[in-house]
């Protein structure tokens, strides 16, 4: 595996120096981003760098974060950096931190005044540790989307739902025009996540934050936690036909009118992009579920590897200049689907329901998200209980609802 | 050489012992070394990177009480099972109907072995399609008219386990079959026509003459598939990744899962020494009877 990305990126190196001016410092950049939408706004990143007079070596790793996070440690931890590298900020690169691996931004950050531009804080604070900063938001993602097929409701005859709770009243009727009103795929994040998303939305904030970041277990266990697990209960039920396994063959399962919706984060949207359907007319979003309207500030960062090269060195500066420069932004978000970090950028072009998303955002109704709540191991442990519950109908409300307490008991 | 002093043993055979000194390192540095550094370091709550911050047992009661890792030592039990029991039935039926003298014995040896060639993740992809209720046996099952006709193991929680033996047996036994085949080439024809003398029937002669003089072909043939069951991980990734939900799991997957994914090195380390040690459960009593055995007779 590692040989063969590592020849690919030499590949890469080495076709693209012919092009290239040979003063421009070659900067390996690794990330996940290779589904249709994610590789046309990386390319945007690229550009930009390209333009600072530097070399982008494009280093993606297919098969979404989960493969491409051991390759991207291992080669950290083995004496190999690369010249920046993706993580969602949050906790996943956090012992690389502590271990001294990764460098450290604080300089640079000042200069450019990042506290003051970086909008939610929140997105900021999840790259500090220990009062220095250690990396470069992107973008927001947020996963409270419910996303529905317009096509698939007309031809049950029922209305388009509000909210949650009177789409899984209209999932009788879309069943019996077989339709499979819920697509979840198998992945085990997509069930872990979509759990996530009905305790913010049913559950609401104060719940969330009480469960995810006080990780009280005895409230865990008790009745307003039972309430959510009675609608992932209705969610288990409602998607029990989906045999997909990729989040975005699920989220196909919506755009050709196969399935009524999806709950997914947003960056769903760029695939409904892709296919070339519009919000309001083809597919409709519903932030929070239609229940809770807030969003979490997951989404994505880079991070820099501690480098010994000073030429590198000063490529990285730049690097992670460019890609909070407005126009970077404003670029490559509207091409990702996600939204800027940065509050004083111009989104007109933005559509629907990117424009649901700032409003909602400018409002500051925003939670953080289990990413920069949880460590990699509780989340692991809550992807293994959800997907057993999601795949196993007879698995009892009361003995999912106690191991999610254990979970939440032993959670770091 | 002096002839007054008998050359040490130590110097018999220099040159040999030069040249596997290499062997005898990595031996020592990489496997018993990397084992007995994966053991110490199992008793941590190292994460991402190891650290020798010593937890006790914590790490082996979390293991045992995740019902994950529960479902994947039953799904290996079940696995190994099915895939030590009829890969060597049906092996050493197919190397007896071979060696009955028939025609075109290298072709039927050539299809029954094909399969070994393939990887894995090939055999998982294949049978991942051919066992998938939309494409494969079913759909065509159904087109030929049997349309209530239903086989989808793959996505039936209690099935799945089953589905993945087929796929591995499926690519396994040929390989069994060939080591049978030369085994039941190396018994001298001259017992044949002593038990046909005799008058012994043909599968009395099998059961009670030929697999005991097979022995030592049964054992090197028991080492190789108990090393693939217990090593079985490619398989499943390929064919299901472990679904629907945790129904196929296996323990190596939990392993490689909980040391790079969720950056839990210790509990991982913890998984893996617990299949080491159920391998030396195995291995141990059946060493002491076949070595130890032998000096004391």
């Amino acid at each position: 595996m590692r040989y063969k990305f590592l020849t690919a990126a030499f590949a890469t190196t080495v076709a693209l120096n012919f092009a290239g001016p040979a003063a421009a410092t070659d900067l390996e950049v690794t990330h996940w981003w290779t589904s249709g939408g994610e590789a046309a706004a990386v390319a945007e990143l690229a550009k930009a760098f390209d333009a600072t007079g530097n070399h982008w070596v494009d280093g993606a790793i297919a098969g979404s974060g989960g493969t491409a996070r051991p390759i991207m440690i291992s080669r950290i931890t083995g004496g190999d950096p690369m010249g920046a590298t993706q993580f969602n900020h949050g906790r996943q690169a956090e012992e690389l931190v502590q271990a001294g691996l990764m460098r450290d931004l604080t300089d640079i950050a000042t200069k450019n005044k990042w506290t003051e531009i970086v909008r939610p804080k929140s997105l900021l604070d999840s790259c500090t540790i220990d009062g220095k900063i250690y990396c470069v938001p992107v973008n927001i993602h947020s996963w409270q989307w419910l996303w529905l097929s317009n096509e698939a409701f007309q031809k049950a005859g029922v209305p388009l739902p509000k909210d949650w709770n009177e789409f899984v009243a209209a999932a009788p009727a879309l069943e019996k025009a077989g339709i499979i009103p819920l697509a979840v795929g198998g992945q085990p994040w997509q069930a872990s996540g979509a759990f996530d998303v009905l305790m913010a939305a049913v559950g609401g904030t104060d719940t969330f934050l009480k469960v995810y970041k006080d990780k009280d277990a005895k409230f865990a266990a008790g009745p307003e936690i039972a309430k959510v697990f009675k609608a992932a209960d209705d969610a288990r039920k409602m998607a029990k036909n989906t045999n997909v396994q990729d989040w975005n063959q699920a989220t196909n399962l919506v755009i050709t009118g196969k399935a009524g919706g999806q709950i997914m984060g947003d960056w769903a949207q760029g695939e409904f992009q892709v296919a070339g359907k519009t919000a309001g007319k083809d597919y409709t979003c519903l932030p929070g579920l239609g229940l809770n309207e807030v969003i979490a500030t997951g989404g994505d960062a880079f991070y820099f590897p501690l480098l010994k090269d000073a030429d590198k060195s000063k490529a990285q500066e730049v690097l992670a200049e460019t890609l909070l420069d407005p126009k970077t932004q404003v670029a490559f978000n509207l091409k990702k689907g996600s939204l800027p970090v940065r509050g004083d950028v111009d989104l007109n072009t933005a559509n629907d329901c990117m424009k649901k998303g700032l409003a909602i955002l400018a409002k500051g109704a925003v939670i953080p998200w289990t990413d920069q709540l949880l460590s990699q191991d509780s989340q692991k442990q809550k992807e293994d209980l959800f997907s057993e519950f999601f795949a196993k109908p007879d698995m009892t409300l009361e003995e999912a609802q106690k191991r999610f307490a254990d979970i939440i008991a032993s959670a770091d | 050489m002096s002839s007054s002093k008998r050359p040490s043993k130590l110097f018999r055979n220099l040159n040999a012992k030069v040249a596997s000194i290499p062997m005898i390192l990595t031996a020592l540095v990489v496997f018993v070394g990397g084992t007995a550094w994966t053991v110490l370091y199992s008793f941590t709550n190292s994460k991402l990177l190891p650290r020798l911050n010593f937890v006790g047992l914590d790490q082996y009661h979390r293991l045992w009480s995740t019902s994950r890792w529960l479902v994947s030592i039953e799904n290996l039990l079940i696995y190994g099972a099915i895939s030590l029991v009829f890969s060597l039935v049906i092996g050493f039926l197919l190397a007896a109907l071979l060696d009955q003298k028939i025609r075109f014995e290298d072709t039927f040896r050539t299809i029954f072995l094909y399969p070994f060639a393939l990887s894995f993740i090939v055999t998982g992809l294949v049978w991942q399609w051919l066992l998938n209720p939309d494409f494969g046996v079913q759909r065509v099952v159904r087109d030929l008219g049997w349309t209530s006709f239903s086989f989808d193991p793959l996505y039936n929680s209690s099935l799945v386990i089953y589905g993945i033996s087929i796929a591995a047996l499926w690519q396994g036994t040929g390989l069994i079959m060939c080591l049978m085949l030369a085994g039941l080439r190396g018994i001298d024809e001259d017992i044949w026509k002593a038990a046909r003398v005799d008058g012994i029937p043909m599968w009395k002669t099998y059961l009670f003459i030929v697999i005991p003089m097979m022995r030592p072909v049964f054992i090197t043939t028991l080492v190789i598939i108990a090393a693939g069951i217990v090593k079985v991980y490619d398989l499943v990734v390929a064919q299901t990744s472990g679904g629907p939900g945790i129904a196929s799991e296996v323990p190596a997957k939990y392993v490689y899962d909980y040391m790079f994914f969720a950056q839990n090195l210790g509990q991982g380390f913890a998984a893996s020494t617990m299949m080491l040690l159920s391998v030396v459960i195995v291995i141990v009593p059946w060493a002491y009877l076949e070595f130890g055995g032998k000096k004391r007779g």
